[in-house]
């Protein structure tokens, strides 16, 4: 069973479409990258996902319709929305408690083990931390839930580099085990290449593109191309040029390496590389449009 | 219950293999119940501090009140109980009337807060159905503030009796006529029956109807609940020249206290004059009307919980 299956996933806010026919299958297992501008349709397809939002079309999360079936859905699915909401006036002790109270699968020695690693009271109420804190408590909370769907929206808004990296790695290190999918959405892309195992990119509510992580690596590769073999390069067939100190970098879709490494130096793009590159080439947006 | 037995879930060694743990009902409603405590102090703190400033003012003024009992030995009997009674249904009304103000304030509040700071995202993503989650915002001014503010009552009116018994004896007056003629245990339970029976079961609606709007309004939700039902009393005044929505609402309102006892006027609860009437209260048709309004509205609440977006 695919942890989530969705054809013509479809959602409208009056005359704007947020969502437009998605068709998406996530296997179980995966760490799915969500990329996409401000206001692609990352956070409403994931609202809908998480039974946040009604929609139009076929969606089963886990086997389940989550607009319906919500509350037994977030047994399985535990998720960190947008930026932090955690209420403000709750104390640390208080939230783990409730968490403990009503979800069945909230392990609390977890979770104080993680706070433990922070410099975050029990007794402090939320409205005391600052952001950082509050979203490594919100992150703690949700990392002490077994569950089978983790989805993490825009996670490390407001974290120093420091505990972005941190984060990822407990991530990978404490709780992924290879069971458990994972979606993220993040604005600093370069900072999951590692973690992922599937990328998608999403603009104006359409899927543009998506790979697996393997795919990406042998497909894809950058070139940095002096001047005088530019044209020949060219030949070859880029699907994106940037100019960088002015020299050119050119990025390539399913060339044969040796090929390319007779013209400059190969290497693999980074996310954002590629996601300039397949962006600029979207009808109706220019090449720096997509940041 | 236990907060450590239920903190640590066996879940982690057998969780993604067997059928998925689950915790009972009640014990989501219970925990649902507490966060609406911790998040809402005022609930508890209200009551307790106009009990503490009622009875620092009983205290102060005690010597003008053990006069007033001596003096009333002259009077008629009724006049003679009014004078002793009088204190304690002042206290016991002014705190009915800060559960009113504090249980309406708490409903309007109750969800359109959440969509406001967008707590609400964090509430949905626990597996706590919006069911759930209103059906405790309403159990907590239907039926658990009414409780709280009997025990507030309770001991406030026990605080009361001892200090006066106590000044009564020191000045060497009788204090058996006093306790006769107060009959303090059977006031209680008169409270007791008003607080659950009117401030809880007959008032149910109104508290329902808050809570609806609150669930609905984006802003104002206090303006949207009070303004559309003045505007139509008015409305049916200038069509039609009644007042039938008046009426009901006023007999809901203030009628409670007549379907649930007898007494001459709406004070004071007092045995001598005051007689529960619980059969004609469980057969009076306004009981099951309203609680049928009430789980409308109740669930309605929980409809729009599910379809409203954070704000």
């Amino acid at each position: 069973m695919p942890c989530i299956e969705a054809r013509g996933l479809r959602k409208a806010f009056g005359n704007t479409i947020a969502v437009d026919n998605i068709d998406l299958r996530v296997e179980e297992g995966r760490i799915l990258g969500l990329i996409g501008p401000n206001g692609a349709g990352k956070t409403t397809a994931l609202n809908a996902i998480l039974g946040l939002t009604s929609f139009e079309g076929d969606l089963k999360v886990l086997g389940r319709d989550p607009w319906t079936d919500r509350e037994r859905l977030m047994r399985d699915v535990s998720f960190i929305s947008d930026v932090a909401v955690l209420p403000r006036w709750i104390k640390v002790l208080q939230a783990l408690d409730y968490m403990a109270g009503v979800h069945p699968r909230f392990d609390r020695a977890k979770a104080e083990g993680f706070l433990a690693r922070t410099t975050i009271k029990q007794s402090s109420k939320v409205r005391e931390l600052s952001k950082g804190m509050v979203v490594q408590l919100h992150l703690a909370l949700v990392m002490a839930i077994d569950a089978k769907l983790l989805v993490l929206d825009e996670p490390t808004l407001g974290l120093d580099i420091l505990f972005r990296k941190q984060f990822y790695d407990s991530l990978l290190n404490d709780y992924f085990d290879g069971q458990r999918t994972i979606i993220v959405t993040t604005h600093q892309v370069d900072e999951i290449q590692n973690v992922l195992t599937d990328l998608m990119f999403i603009d104006r509510g359409r899927i543009v593109f998506s790979t697996s992580m393997d795919n990406f690596e042998s497909r894809y590769f950058e070139v940095t191309v002096n001047p005088d073999r530019l044209e020949q390069a060219r030949t070859l067939k880029p699907r994106h040029e940037r100019q960088v100190l002015g020299r050119t970098i050119l990025l390539f879709d399913g060339a044969d390496r040796a090929q390319l490494a007779a013209i400059g130096e190969v290497r693999s793009p980074s996310i954002a590389d590629l996601f300039v590159a397949v962006m600029s080439r979207q009808p109706g947006r220019s090449q720096g449009a997509a940041q | 219950m236990n907060t450590q037995a239920n903190a640590v879930p066996d879940s982690s060694l057998q969780s993604r293999v067997d059928a998925p743990p689950v915790v009972p009902p009640l014990q989501t409603l219970y925990w649902s119940l507490r966060r609406e405590f911790w998040e809402n102090r005022s609930l508890y703190l209200a009551p307790l501090a106009v009990a503490a400033v009622f009875l620092l003012g009983f205290a102060v003024s005690i010597t003008h009140t053990i006069r007033r009992i001596a003096q009333a030995t002259s009077l008629a009997p009724e006049k003679q109980l009014q004078a002793i009674t009088t204190p304690y249904d002042l206290a016991a009304g002014l705190l009915m009337f800060t559960g009113i103000l504090v249980g309406v304030f708490y409903c309007v509040e109750a969800l359109q807060g959440e969509r406001r700071d967008r707590s609400i995202l964090f509430w949905k993503s626990l597996p706590v159905s919006d069911f759930t989650a209103v059906l405790a915002k309403a159990i907590i001014p239907i039926f658990l503030l009414p409780l709280f503010l009997f025990a507030a009552t309770f001991v406030l009116h026990w605080s009361m009796f001892l200090l006066t018994s106590a000044a009564l004896s020191a000045s060497g007056q009788s204090v058996s006529a006093f306790w006769t003629q107060l009959a303090l245990p059977q006031m209680s339970l008169l409270v007791f029956y008003h607080l659950v029976a009117v401030h809880g079961i007959w008032h149910a609606p109104f508290y329902a109807w808050f809570l609806l709007v609150s669930a609905w309004a984006r802003r104002m939700a206090f303006l949207w609940a009070v303004l559309p039902v003045l505007a139509m009393v008015a409305l049916e005044r200038l069509l039609f020249n009644t007042s039938n929505i008046a009426g009901m609402l006023g007999d809901r309102l203030s009628g409670g206290a007549a379907e649930v006892m007898t007494m001459p006027g709406t004070m004071p609860l007092h045995p001598a004059t005051t007689h529960i009437t619980l059969l004609h209260f469980l057969f009076s048709p306004g009981l099951w009307l309203g609680l049928v309004v009430t789980a409308v509205f109740v669930a309605g609440a929980a409809r729009l919980r599910r379809y409203r977006d954070a704000n």
